[in-house]
């Protein structure tokens, strides 16, 4: 009997294909998230719109506010730490957390250096704007990857440029001849060991959610369309003026993503949408999406 | 032979190449029309109370229809709790169909998720088996044949033609335990056969 080997760590990642993690600060919020259908929340101590809005350094959440969202539901818990802080990591880790991000969304607290994943017996979930990026989290042990997109804007426009790139480097990597590999790793700065592996499986060797920016169901079922897993939502289930009622469209209109009359259904009478950013409005040193290497 | 996979949520695309490994066309299901022409259903391993609450109204009434009518099929772990009678801090089954109680996640939490070797009846010693999160058999009825344990503890069982595990077959290379769901569909078929 083996605990924390990668297919262990790689299959809950596999178990919540086709589903909604959804970002929660309290409890209470886990509860309407379990409610609504979602297949694991996500802990942290303030959602990435008000991260965006307040500024300061964000940190990993109090372990008695995880503690407490690890007591009231039943769905896994994830919680996120900050690039590079592997102490947070071991604190969610003796907290008993079921999956850990290493996220763009709190302030780094490495500037070069990502953990070393395979340290940890809990699997981690890891931010990626391109295929290298991806894959040198997973070789850094990261068992599930996400798109960044643009974290508390409620525009997923970042999501969809980061799926779109991740998807033809992929196509690009699984097309190419043997001989053409190495110097593909080099330029998209993948390690070849990974690249071998996406060739092995036909596609990324771990399960790629899209993240960053999806607000409505529309956003979701665009984004399941577009190849990826399943799907986070950070910011736009409990910044909307009906937190349970868009959660539970949300959930909805990631299973039938090919159903527009469903995802139309869904849509109707949801309130308002969180308040949106336009990307360009950004200045470049406060996008989050540029964290981490 | 055709077997579909239920496709709410959770490991479809696991089972879905299981199944074609081992020689059947398998389909994904998202809703009740697709269940016609099947010859059996793998509900595989995913989020349990997710998928419940995507299986309402005419889905889960089907499901409900066919488990209890003799219809073949295969719950992986979020499978086998929609499958049991009873699930426990629950009133009532998900979908039921075998007589056994599970306790949810009970093995803990995911870093106390294991594989390992079972010895599965019929398979052989060295069956390997993902458990992730995994659901616990705390009664086994009268009528139900484990064929499986681990620790002590019912982790595979079979009652008419519904079969069920707390594991995932499908995260791993080997085929055997699809093998036999298929062959179990197989053996049906025969007996129905007339003459």
């Amino acid at each position: 009997m083996e605990k924390g080997t990668y297919r262990v760590k790689s299959g809950l990642a596999e178990m919540l294909k086709g589903g909604v993690i959804m970002d929660v600060t309290t409890a209470e919020q886990a509860r309407i998230a379990e409610d609504a259908g979602a297949v694991a929340v996500m802990a942290l101590e303030r959602v990435p719109a008000d991260i965006r809005a307040q500024g300061g350094v964000a940190r990993m959440a109090d372990p008695s506010k995880v503690r407490e969202i690890l007591k009231t539901v039943s769905i896994p818990v994830m919680a996120k730490a900050r690039i590079g802080h592997f102490v947070e990591a071991q604190v969610l880790q003796a907290l008993e957390v079921d999956y850990i991000d290493e996220s763009e969304v709190l302030t780094p607290a490495d500037p070069e250096f990502h953990i070393n994943k395979w340290a940890f017996t809990v699997p981690f979930v890891c931010g990626a704007r391109d295929l290298g990026e991806a894959c040198r989290r997973i070789a850094e042990g990261a068992a599930m990857i996400r798109t960044k997109g643009e974290p508390g804007t409620g525009n997923v426009v970042e999501a969809v440029r980061h799926m779109r790139r991740v998807n033809q480097q992929l196509r690009a990597v699984l097309d190419a001849p043997e001989e053409e590999l190495m110097a593909i790793g080099k330029e998209l700065g993948a390690p070849y060991s990974i690249l071998l592996a996406i060739r092995d499986a036909g596609r990324l060797p771990v399960v790629n959610f899209a993240a960053g920016g999806i607000a409505t169901p529309a956003d979701a079922a665009m984004m399941m369309q577009l190849g990826c897993d399943g799907i986070f939502v950070g910011s736009g289930i409990f910044k909307s003026s009906d937190p349970a009622g868009r959660a539970r469209a949300i959930v909805q209109a990631t299973t039938h993503y090919e159903n527009a009359e469903l995802v139309a259904r869904v849509s109707e009478n949801l309130g308002e949408a969180m308040p949106g950013i336009d990307i360009a409005t950004i200045p470049e040193h406060e996008k989050m999406q540029i964290r981490g290497r | 032979m055709k077997v579909g996979v239920l496709a709410l949520q959770g490991a479809v695309r696991e089972h879905l190449r299981a199944l074609e490994g081992v020689g059947v066309e398998a389909c994904a299901v998202k809703s009740a029309a697709r269940l016609v022409g099947l010859d059996g259903l793998v509900l595989p391993g995913g989020e349990s109370t997710t998928m419940s609450l995507l299986a309402e109204g005419r889905l889960l009434e089907a499901l409900r229809v066919l488990s209890s009518g003799g219809f073949p099929m295969f719950g992986t772990c979020a499978g086998m709790i929609l499958l049991a009678d009873e699930v426990e801090g629950r009133e009532g089954p998900i979908v039921g169909g075998i007589d056994i109680t599970v306790a949810r996640n009970a093995s803990g939490r995911q870093v106390d998720s294991f594989e390992t070797l079972l010895d599965i009846e019929g398979l052989g010693p060295d069956v390997p088996a993902v458990f992730i999160r995994a659901p616990y058999v705390t009664r086994v009825g009268p009528d139900v044949r484990v064929l499986a344990r681990h620790e002590g503890m019912a982790v595979m069982a079979r009652q008419g033609r519904i079969l069920v595990a707390s594991f995932h077959p499908e995260l791993t290379e080997d085929l055997r335990v699809h093998r036999a769901f298929v062959d179990m569909i197989r053996e049906l078929r025969r007996e129905g056969e007339p003459g």
